[in-house]
């Protein structure tokens, strides 16, 4: 479709709102700025930064000087403001409004936090520093430990990984270790319910397990009859997401963990959802081995556009020996220092990353638990699963539930509504755009048809729930009644529907001069 | 002969050649093709290995072998142009081709009115 | 509390609608024995200022880089200036807060800048495609060995023994894990061209890096050659972004797959993280990178937009048959990168880069002066490699404890190499002209007593 709509199109026919408005001479659409690439605007000579004169010494580069000066595009600083201003007006964000991306727990962030995390003592302080020039930025690493420990009642934390996908890896390669602690590194399967994260088969591919789908219940839950059949001498353990990526707590979580125990292998928990739990449930109280916590959901790191994330990995007893390299270390009097290489019973998994971790997401997000403090976090996860329910609760008659009941912090639905419309889950995700709100995630988990995943998070106004529910009722009536406008939406946005079938088939990956 | 997987490619033989690629409904389910991984020619694959991969836009496939064989050419045309499975899948959009070990795998798999029947009840 | 807007009435309200009398109903499915019935053991909340006392309180225990008397430490993050103007873009709100670009037409301008900064780190590596970014240099390089391993269908990674430590050992775990075969070769400075003693006929790719972990550099034209004679690949590594503007990038001397740390433009030390992974590669082997890629493509109207694209490879879709199973790039490090590459422009960056290696000069001619202590990194960028007379991490402890940070031993990353006596420091823009004079000076009288 979006073919044939570009082919249409190439004489440039305004459709939709700008229908009989023409164009504009600059290209711009009123406060909407047209922007053209920095290298049709900028030039290698120019430059928005002013350096001293190079004293112009003999060179020490043993012959490997480039012949000439890389031909990258400069701007001053006010022609670069303009351009990374009018391209941020491009964007969709939270602090512009509701970003319900199921699984994704897109709450607000704090700006104390981002003040904090550029503090000169820990923005400009170097990684390799003397622990004697660091011991504030390691104790503050220990009190996030603390906290991160008492939410999830866990034995010890690897604050490196970088992401929760790292997360994943790290736990996953901790449970590889162990196994060949044990001698049995013939324990090659790993269980994952079909709903899961893509991240989860992957990482377990990676690093040499195979992968084991297990079945899901009409009740959105592991199957436990199914699980119980895929158990067996070869099974290295489970990845489960609790609460699950259709919003629902996995209830028989504690007879899965002691049937995986019982068979040999470990439970590895995707984290991602636990900002429905946090504080009012302990994943050490579920039989969990490892998890990670993605500090960039749950504590409100900003999302970035994309990254940096930061995913620091919790450990049972058992895995605990084989956290990797490096860990915090304190001793009697306090004296905290980074361990990198391997001590005393420590058996670590090796090393991830260059450093220790994501430092600036680390004060971010201790200044997030201590804001809140234990009783406000536990506050800030009922008030999710709040809004969910509530927003479940609105939209249930007119749309499909995926699952009967209540739901945790998310609320699943499926295409089912959509039946013989012919209009389909993209389009009412499309469609919300135009009423000025960031869509759900859509078509996840894999195991529900044109899955549509809500997850408003606990910063949502009921005011803001409310604009949003109106707007999807509003749509899935007009989806009902086969408007062919939504196969177009969205109308207001900065963008019409892009082709992907021509960047993937043609892909232009980056800029290059004209005529080469 | 014709026949179908239930994984969705098919398979044309004559004698003991085969040509192999993915059917109609794969590809409207997998939408615009980007690429294919093809097998190499002279490498022996049995029944249900992995001989290809095929990606779309929007999705990522493997192929299995339909039948035991070694493989005796490759589509370049597809190659070169994926989209060739998109317009004519079971045509100019073939994958492979095999020179069969054993014809009589042939037996369970699909006709063309029985594969047709399988997909309606997906 | 200040970031929860929902009322006692409105959640009265909203427990009526969802046809509860209590959000503990919602919680019905936790096994009773797991439920925690009161506030876990932790501080309860706490106002704005009262946080920002508390944190600012550890921020002040530290020695930061601009508050020490001399600075000289680098071994893979390097204290450079950034802009003002940059800081301020990537606070802005529609940056700061968005998400990965799923959904484009909202998105055009995180992804206009990732196919901006992919632009850039192409051309300065000297590549034809770059990815979006990764986590930090480390991970990248771990990234590119299973991608050579891919693309050749071979076993055998071989590392040089100058490359970082760190990322030498991040490739083992990550590369071991996938059982693949890592040959690394004894740390020493000038080690790239040891690395062809290993190559044989199972090897995926030789791991380079130039400036390599001692500073050293080093032409890798022949290794490359004779890599790609062999059918492996050839990675080159760099942990000074800075460095390619001022040297021959590494795609002119035959590099396969060019990975490194890009915290030098942009982005402050922040003790270790979150830094900025940069990935480029020769465009025949796309299909096998790691990473999201922005593509350029033209929306329903016909005008030119952008999108993530090449999907297919990734862990969302392919699952268990992904390149890799990363899910996020380093967004807004890679803003921060570009904001300043684009508000330095090539030329501006050669100069930035000339005065790195002019402060690199006046540091080595310091030092040299210092009986005892030898260069033994004739050519360098910005970061060299000096023989003192005696184990260097003593000697750097008590500089240290004088607020002078002189540096990385050798040994502290590598205690078993028999490298004790080495001293690796780095200069930059930021160095002062009194700096050198004040290290050569409690370096020496350190070494007399």
């Amino acid at each position: 479709m979006a073919d044939n709509a570009s082919a249409s199109s190439s004489s440039g026919t305004p459709s939709g709102l700008r229908a009989g408005l023409g164009q504009t001479v600059s290209g711009s659409d009123g406060l909407l700025q047209h922007e053209n690439l920095i290298f049709e605007i900028g030039t290698p000579t120019k430059t928005g930064v002013d350096l001293p004169m190079p004293a112009g010494m003999p060179q020490r580069l043993g012959g490997l000087g480039r012949s000439q000066p890389p031909q990258l595009p400069g701007l001053s600083e006010p022609e670069a403001m303009r351009h990374y201003v009018r391209l941020s007006q491009r964007n969709y964000a939270i602090d512009l409004g509701m970003f319900p991306l199921g699984s994704c727990t897109m709450k607000h962030n704090p700006r104390l936090n981002e003040k904090l995390a550029r503090l000169p003592g820990f923005a400009d302080l170097h990684p390799l520093a003397p622990a004697s020039a660091t011991q504030g930025a390691l104790r503050l690493m220990g009190m996030l430990s603390d906290w991160l420990l008492a939410l999830t009642g866990m034995a010890a934390v690897s604050l490196v990984p970088k992401a929760g996908a790292h997360g994943e890896l790290c736990g996953m390669l901790a449970i590889k270790a162990a196994l060949a602690a044990r001698g049995e590194s013939h324990r090659k399967k790993v269980l994952t319910p079909g709903s899961a994260h893509g991240t989860n088969p992957a990482t377990a591919a990676q690093i040499g397990f195979s992968v084991v789908e297990i079945g899901t219940g009409a009740d959105g839950r592991v199957d436990l009859a199914d699980l119980g059949s895929k158990l067996g001498p070869d099974i290295a353990g489970i990845m489960l997401t609790n609460p699950n990526t259709a919003g629902l707590f996995e209830r028989d979580v504690i007879e899965i963990a002691a049937r995986i125990h019982n068979s040999g292998g470990y439970f590895y928990c995707d984290g991602a959802n636990f900002n429905a739990i946090m504080g009012k449930a302990r994943p050490g109280d579920l039989g969990v081995d490892a998890m990670h916590i993605n500090l960039h959901k749950t504590f409100s790191t900003p999302h970035g556009g994309g990254g940096p994330g930061a995913g620091p990995v919790v450990f049972s007893p058992d895995l605990a020996p084989f956290a990797p390299v490096p860990y915090l270390d304190r001793d009697e009097f306090g004296y905290y220092r980074l361990v990198e290489e391997a001590e005393g019973e420590a058996m670590p998994l090796g090393r991830l990353a260059a450093f220790h971790g994501q430092m600036g997401m680390f004060v971010r997000a201790l200044s997030y638990m201590m804001s809140h403090g234990a009783d406000g976090l536990r506050q800030a996860a009922e008030d999710a699963v709040l809004n969910a329910n509530y927003v479940l609760a609105r939209l249930k008659t007119e749309m499909s539930p995926a699952f009967p009941g209540h739901c945790m912090h998310e609320a699943l639905f499926s295409d089912a509504f959509l039946k013989d419309t012919g209009i389909e889950t993209l389009d009412i995700a499309k469609a919300l755009i135009d009423e000025g709100f960031h869509p759900m995630t859509v078509y996840f988990p894999l195991n529900v048809h044109g899955a549509m995943l809500i997850e408003p998070t606990e910063t949502e106004s009921k005011a803001d729930l409310d604009r949003f529910c109106d707007a999807l009722l509003a749509i899935a009536a007009r989806a009902k009644a086969g408007d062919p406008a939504l196969k177009a939406a969205p109308f207001r946005a900065p963008a019409r529907r892009l082709d992907e079938t021509r960047a993937a088939r043609e892909p232009r990956l980056r800029w290059r001069p004209q005529g080469s | 002969m014709l026949r179908f997987t239930k994984d969705h490619e098919w398979i044309r033989v004559e004698g003991a050649n085969a040509q192999i690629g993915i059917t109609a409904y794969a590809v409207q389910k997998l939408g615009p093709i980007i690429a294919f991984d093809f097998p190499d020619i002279g490498k022996a694959y049995s029944r249900g290995a992995e001989i290809g991969a095929v990606d779309s836009v929007k999705a990522a496939s493997a192929i299995y072998a339909p039948a035991s064989g070694t493989v005796s050419a490759t589509n370049d045309a597809l190659a070169a142009s994926p989209g060739l499975a998109n317009d004519d899948p079971m045509g100019a959009g073939w994958l492979c081709e095999l020179t069969l070990s054993d014809s009589a795998e042939l037996a369970g798999l699909m006709d063309e009115a029985a594969y047709s029947i399988w997909t309606e009840s997906l | 509390m200040r970031y929860l807007p929902l009322t006692p009435e409105n959640r009265r309200e909203m427990l009526k609608k969802a046809g509860v009398s209590s959000v503990e109903e919602f919680y019905d499915d936790i096994p009773v024995a797991a439920r925690l019935a009161d506030p876990v053991d932790l501080p309860f909340a706490r106002s704005e200022w009262a946080v920002e006392r508390a944190i600012a309180a550890l921020a002040a225990e530290n020695l930061p880089a601009n508050a020490a008397r001399a600075f000289f430490l680098g071994g893979g993050a390097y204290r450079h200036h950034v802009p003002a103007s940059v800081d301020h873009i990537i606070q802005r709100s529609e940056f700061l807060t968005s998400y990965t670009p799923y959904q484009p037409e909202i998105a055009q301008g995180t992804l206009q800048s990732l196919f901006e900064f992919q632009s850039q780190i192409a051309i300065l590596t000297g590549m034809e495609v770059a990815n979006s970014s990764m986590y930090d240099g480390a991970s990248a390089s771990a990234e590119a060995a299973l991608m050579a391993a891919r693309v050749t269908k071979r076993r055998k990674i071989i590392l040089s023994g100058g490359l970082h430590p760190h990322y030498a050992e991040t490739i083992a775990t990550v590369a071991g894990a996938a059982s693949l075969v890592i040959e690394r070769l004894p740390a020493a400075i000038n080690a790239e061209a040891a690395t062809l003693g290993a190559l044989d006929d199972d090897t995926a790719c030789i791991v380079v890096q130039s400036p390599n972990f001692f500073g050293a550099l080093t032409d890798i034209s022949a290794i490359a050659d004779a890599a790609h004679a062999q059918g492996a690949l050839l990675v080159f590594v760099f942990t000074e972004l800075i460095s390619l503007g001022l040297l021959k990038p590494p795609g002119e001397m035959g590099a396969d797959i060019v990975v490194g740390e890009g915290q030098s433009l942009g982005n402050g030390l922040n003790f270790g993280g979150p830094y900025v992974g940069l990935f480029a590669a020769r465009e025949k082997f796309l299909r096998q990178m790691p990473g999201r890629l922005a593509g350029e493509t033209v929306d329903l109207e016909g005008r030119r937009g952008f999108v993530l694209t090449l999907s297919a490879r990734e862990q969302h879709i392919r699952r268990e048959r992904a390149t890799s199973n990363i899910c996020t790039n380093s967004g807004l490090c890679a803003l921060a990168l570009t904001a300043h590459l684009t508000l330095l422009g090539g030329a501006g960056l050669h100069a930035l880069a000339r005065l790195n290696h002019e402060a690199a000069i006046l540091l080595a001619d310091a030092l040299v002066q210092i009986p005892g202590i030898t260069l033994e990194t004739p050519n360098f960028f910005n970061e060299l490699t000096v023989r003192l007379p005696r184990p260097a991490a003593p000697v750097v402890d008590r500089l240290a404890r004088e607020g002078i940070l002189a540096g990385l031993p050798a040994s502290r990353l590598m205690p078993d190499a028999g490298l004790d006596d080495l001293l690796i420091l780095a200069a930059t823009e930021l160095n002062q002209p009194d700096d050198y004079p004040r290290l050569a000076a409690a370096l020496s009288a350190a070494l007399v007593d």
